[in-house]
């Protein structure tokens, strides 16, 4: 398939959901609205409330709050994880120490952490920043401390042989193949981070796209919480597409990449 | 008078690269009894031997190898690096795997040029030297490449670039054509003559391939089938050199060669599939 074929049968698929969304709930069928607007609202609603959103200016302060909670509770968690993982993986016995503990944290559904991060933090962006942190740390850690456990015994021997010290070996050896499989799982921990910025904004907040679509909830708006979530995905789409760039960039020497060289 | 000279000792015009006495190896895993792959061995490597090591699949070849290039403890006896006891790492060695051991993160370039970057060479001129050496192994036009673009040759080819750009005294090759065709092989194998009549290193070459191994070498020593594996054959090879690793197979002293240890290496081979049956 040629990638205009396939960006028009993406296109298609969007429009043919949209379309059946506007004739659901404009159209009676038998005298009866499959889908009453005060539950679903219209499309040309939401596209006119998105519009009036973005032409007041009503909108970019909430992207950029939640773009900065997402961005901090990625790099924070990021840096978390990283420094644990290799702590972890260059010590054993302190791996096998916490271990418990680090599954039990990491089990905990973290919504019920956010009431506990806003009495500790209040209502501002860190609240929503620690949520999303508990989040990403996991997976980075995990996926650091897999990368460096997974380094091929061959490739370490051949490196130890070449003269390479500790200092060397983390350099050209431990640390590429952390951040490989940091990177491969990036999808999902930025995906997180996200998560984390957006319920917390939900849950107690005074700015953010989640505490957006949570005030157009209270009042019963349908049309502001599509409006809402509508902003919400195209700020996602853009985000995986800078993520996608990202990854493409730092991943350039694994095999199966479309862009690599031939 | 003529003033009394010092003592000096034999070891400074030692040249014997490689000498085991009576090295024994063993595995040790919980719960279970040590596996004893290699029985006391001595075996001695002279300074510009190439010496093959042949026998059934899993004889503890490698072992011998690990030993050597001092990745692996020996349970017993003791291994002497040109007259010095072996501690730890051997930094003589040079040591070609089995398995891909160049990092797949790096270019052919930055994986050749590594070893003399963390010694303390000058960027530039690592970079130099490892270009120099790509294009005697035949991979000049590949430098930029990352492992996964090549194929399973030219990975080893940037393998033996990456062992010989330290110039190594010491070669260690652990089957390192095993994954190739044939063909690939022999040349492979005439472009490992070539680079080592230059400066004829001690090699210690392992190989289940019998033909690979007369066609390349001086030396030819038989594992016999493990569990506690023991040298039972040492045979020398006669051939010209320079040889042609393909050739020289069409040569009626190399059939004479190779019908003498065949007799030899048949006989253990068939144990291995013995006790594995049984």
């Amino acid at each position: 398939m040629t990638r205009l074929k396939l960006v028009a049968l993406q296109i298609a698929v969007g429009l043919a959901l949209v379309a059946l969304w506007h004739v659901g709930s404009t159209v009676p069928i038998f005298g009866r609205t499959l889908l009453p607007p005060f539950f679903f609202s219209t499309p040309a609603d939401v596209a006119m409330r998105v519009a009036q959103m973005v032409a007041a200016g009503k909108i970019w302060p909430h992207i950029g709050i939640t773009l900065l909670e997402t961005a901090l509770s990625f790099a924070i968690g990021a840096i978390g994880g990283i420094a644990f993982g290799f702590g972890f993986a260059l010590l054993p016995t302190a791996a096998a120490v916490f271990e418990p503990y680090i599954k039990m944290a990491n089990s905990l559904p973290r919504v019920v952490l956010a009431p506990i991060f806003m009495l500790w933090l209040g209502l501002g962006i860190w609240s929503k920043v620690a949520l999303g942190v508990s989040l990403v740390f996991f997976i980075v850690f995990f996926n650091v401390y897999r990368g460096i456990q997974e380094v091929s015994p061959v490739i370490l021997a051949n490196a130890r042989l070449m003269g390479l010290n500790e200092f060397q070996l983390f350099r050209h050896v431990y640390w590429p193949s952390a951040l490989s499989w940091m990177f491969s799982s990036l999808h999902t921990s930025v995906g997180f981070a996200l998560v984390g910025a957006v319920v917390g904004e939900y849950l107690g907040a005074s700015a953010g796209l989640g505490y957006l679509i949570h005030e157009a909830e209270g009042v019963f708006d349908t049309t502001g919480v599509f409006a809402g979530m509508a902003v919400l995905a195209f700020f996602v789409l853009a985000i995986d597409f800078v993520v996608t760039a990202l990854e493409r960039r730092m991943l350039h020497w694994q095999p199966g990449r479309e862009d690599a060289r031939t | 008078m003529a003033a009394v000279l010092p003592f000096r000792p034999a070891v400074a015009r030692e040249t014997t690269a490689v000498a085991l006495n009576e090295v024994s190896i063993e595995f040790r895993a919980r719960g279970r009894p040590p596996f004893k792959a290699l029985a006391p061995t001595t075996l001695t490597v002279a300074d510009n031997a190439f010496v093959a090591i042949v026998g059934p699949t899993g004889s503890g070849k490698s072992t011998i190898l690990n030993a050597v290039a001092g990745l692996i403890k020996s349970a017993s006896g003791s291994i002497q690096i040109f007259g010095q006891p072996l501690d730890g790492i051997n930094r003589e060695a040079g040591y070609l795997f089995q398995q891909d051991a160049v990092m797949p993160w790096k270019t052919a370039l930055d994986n050749v040029a590594l070893s003399l970057q963390v010694a303390g060479v000058d960027r530039e001129d690592a970079l130099g030297e490892a270009r120099t050496w790509l294009t005697k192994v035949g991979l000049g036009r590949f430098l930029d490449r990352f492992p996964h673009e090549l194929s399973g040759g030219q990975r080893k080819r940037v393998g033996l670039a990456q062992v010989l750009i330290r110039h190594p005294k010491i070669l260690l090759m652990d089957e390192p054509f095993g994954p190739l065709d044939a063909q690939t092989r022999q040349i492979m194998g005439n472009l490992l003559l070539d680079l080592w009549a230059a400066d004829r290193k001690a090699v210690l070459f392992v190989t289940h391939d019998l033909e690979e191994a007369i066609a390349l070498s001086d030396r030819v020593l038989i594992l016999s089938a493990g569990p506690e594996a023991r040298l039972i054959g040492d045979h020398r090879i006669d051939l010209a050199r320079p040889r042609d690793a393909a050739d020289i197979r069409t040569d009626p002293r190399f059939h004479e060669i190779h019908r003498a240890i065949w007799s030899q290496l048949k006989a253990e081979v068939a144990k291995t599939y013995g006790a594995g049956e049984g």
